[in-house]
């Protein structure tokens, strides 16, 4: 079952732009119905994996010597995270981009991204895990390009130098493992690095990880191109990138190797709670000054990711699964935000927050799912973001970090008054004549937005059995460390 | 050690070259650089001195040693994955010359990043 995650998403990109030759209008369908069986396995999975690891051997090679595929609960979460918002963004698609020229290079491409994503999650082979993460990237290098306006490939380049240095830093990383010893395999690489804990290239590997996943997740020293790249790209794209792709190329793929494959030392676990620490507060006292509205979702993510990356750098139980919740939760309400921001654009043609207002009386869907969402990720107590960052906030007390517990609460403030301003501008302020003949988003597009909003109430109002039943296990993978390696290869 | 400084600093000269060039075309050159920095490195941790060609049956027995296979078989994944990156750099640079006529990344400053 478990190569299925690569293979219904790549068949889809291939059978796409055959079809669309002989209908164009076929595309969106396949996307969507790929979308929508990834999404049902990928929730099947959770039955499987129970607290395992199911593993695959690609080819018949048995794990220390072939490719293998790993799904356990770490990898069924970060599958559910990309399939949900995957799925949703392609309904939301299917009315918005008909504004561009050859849908259906879009579909191939989000296709081809999905399958990447897919990959990487259960990828249990080092290098198989750079090709995912490749394979990823150029599907979202060519999707944020996509409107080939002068800002957008400018953006793209931007991104494509910044995000080709950290693919380089990571595959010369893993070069320097396999140096060390001679396997790419992840959990053998786990078992031999156990005797030689952190000697110098080990080290020297670690840093280059850390540099390059840290470019891929945005963290602040690592931030300059998120900005620019994410706003460029059409919203449901930058809903993917925002929601899904810098939590999974890098969030997951540096907790993983980290984690996993490494061994988390002090050192590391200092670095990335510090790396944390200062995107949460760069990252919101950026985003309070935009007027894009885009722009400004983009610098709230590098903040959300930075306490994602705070509450696992705890290492903690409670911490790690503070992390992960938000991760997820962040996944919802951020992709959430980025669809109110593609329809305010699509109604208006503006993202400006000055020139737009009094958008709750003309798109009464818009505004009342961005309500759920500003208030879900400033940290209202129903919704989904209070109790994630509850949690962190709590553990990093539990761990003595009262530094960083502070910024996490003043960040959730400069958050709360960031999304008042949202509010305020484009939908409640009324002004005559400004915006007066916005039209509500089509069908589709509402039935995206109001998804994820019921979904970001049902996580806050369900926050204690998801716990349990979803997050738990996969906090469980993470803190098991190098012992993962047990789990794939058995003994 | 000498494998690690020297592939260190011809990555290095091709990440310069990528961040601090000013024309696109050079950026892009740069990559290269960087990538076949990485690509040489991975080649070299699997040459072995006298290595043999890596056919188990001939010298297995005779007791003699072969060349890592494994980095070559890596490399060639590698080296078309740096292809595809390239094309679809060298795309965007074409539509970014198209829309700007000019390659100079001074002149080519909308974003404010």
């Amino acid at each position: 079952m478990v190569p299925l995650f690569v293979i219904i998403p790549l068949a889809a990109a291939f059978l796409i732009p055959l079809v669309a030759k002989v209908r164009q209008d076929s595309a969106r369908w396949i996307a969507n119905t790929g979308a929508w069986l990834l999404l049902c396995f990928s929730i099947a999975s959770f039955w499987w994996v129970k607290n395992t690891a199911i593993v695959y051997s690609v080819g018949g090679w048995k794990p220390p010597f072939g490719i293998c595929m790993v799904l356990d609960s770490f990898s069924a979460l970060m599958l559910l995270v990309i399939n949900l918002v995957g799925c949703i963004v392609l309904l939301y698609s299917l009315d918005y981009i008909k504004k561009y020229t050859s849908p259906h290079l879009y579909y191939t491409l989000f296709s081809l991204l999905l399958a990447g994503l897919n990959g990487l999650a259960i990828s249990g082979d080092l290098f198989n895990l750079y090709v995912f993460l490749e394979i990823s990237s150029i599907a979202s290098y060519a999707l944020i390009a996509f409107g080939t306006e002068a800002e957008e490939l400018e953006a793209s380049f931007k991104y494509l130098v910044l995000g080709s240095v950290a693919d380089v830093l990571i595959l010369f990383g893993i070069g320097v493992l396999y140096g060390r010893v001679s396997t790419l395999n992840m959990a053998d690489l786990a078992r031999s690095l156990q005797g030689i804990s952190l000697a110098d290239p080990v080290l020297y590997a670690t840093a280059l990880f850390l540099v390059g996943f840290g470019l891929k997740t945005a963290l602040v020293p690592f931030h300059a191109w998120l900005p620019d790249a994410h706003p460029a790209a059409p919203a449901p794209m930058s809903a993917m990138l925002s929601g899904v792709v810098i939590k999974v190329v890098g969030a997951y793929a540096l907790t993983r190797v980290i984690f996993n494959v490494i061994g988390i030392t002090p050192l590391v676990s200092t670095v990335l709670i510090v790396l944390g620490v200062i995107s949460m507060a760069a990252g919101v006292l950026l985003a309070i000054g935009q007027w894009d509205f885009k722009r400004l979702l983009a610098y709230h993510s590098i903040s959300q990711i930075g306490y994602v990356i705070f509450g696992i750098g705890l290492g903690t139980p409670l911490g790690v699964a503070g992390g992960l919740f938000h991760l997820f939760n962040h996944s919802l309400f951020k992709s959430l935000l980025f669809l109110n921001s593609g329809a305010v654009e699509y109604a208006t043609g503006t993202r400006d927050l000055r020139k737009v207002a009094g958008l709750s009386r003309s798109m009464p869907v818009t505004s009342a799912t961005s309500l759920i969402a500003s208030l879900s990720i400033a940290g209202i107590p129903p919704l989904c973001g209070f109790w994630s960052k509850l949690i962190i906030i709590i553990a990093a007390f539990q761990a003595n970090h009262i530094a960083g517990a502070v910024v996490c609460i003043l960040t959730a403030l400069v958050t709360l008054a960031s999304f008042l301003k949202v509010q305020q501008y484009a939908f409640l302020r009324v002004v005559d004549n400004v915006s007066r003949e916005a039209r509500e988003a089509p069908l589709f597009m509402r039935a995206a937005m109001i998804g994820l909003a019921l979904l970001c109430i049902a996580t806050g109002l369900f926050f204690w059995p998801f716990m349990e039943s979803v997050i738990k296990p996969a906090a469980r993978v993470i803190l098991d460390g190098v012992r993962y390696a047990g789990m794939v290869l058995g003994g | 050690m000498s494998l690690y400084a020297l592939c260190s600093i011809l990555f290095s000269i091709g990440l310069y070259c990528l961040l601090v060039k000013k024309n696109l075309v050079k950026k892009i050159i740069g990559l290269g650089i960087a990538e076949y920095a990485v690509n040489l490195f991975f080649i070299l941790l699997g040459y072995r001195q006298n290595g043999e060609a890596p056919i188990v049956d001939t010298y297995a027995a005779a007791g003699q040693y072969f060349v890592d296979p494994l980095p070559q078989a890596l490399i060639l994944t590698s080296i078309v994955i740096g292809l595809g990156v390239t094309a679809v750099m060298v795309a965007i640079s074409v539509r970014i010359y198209e829309k700007y006529r000019t390659f100079d990344i001074n002149e080519i400053r909308r974003l404010k990043g």
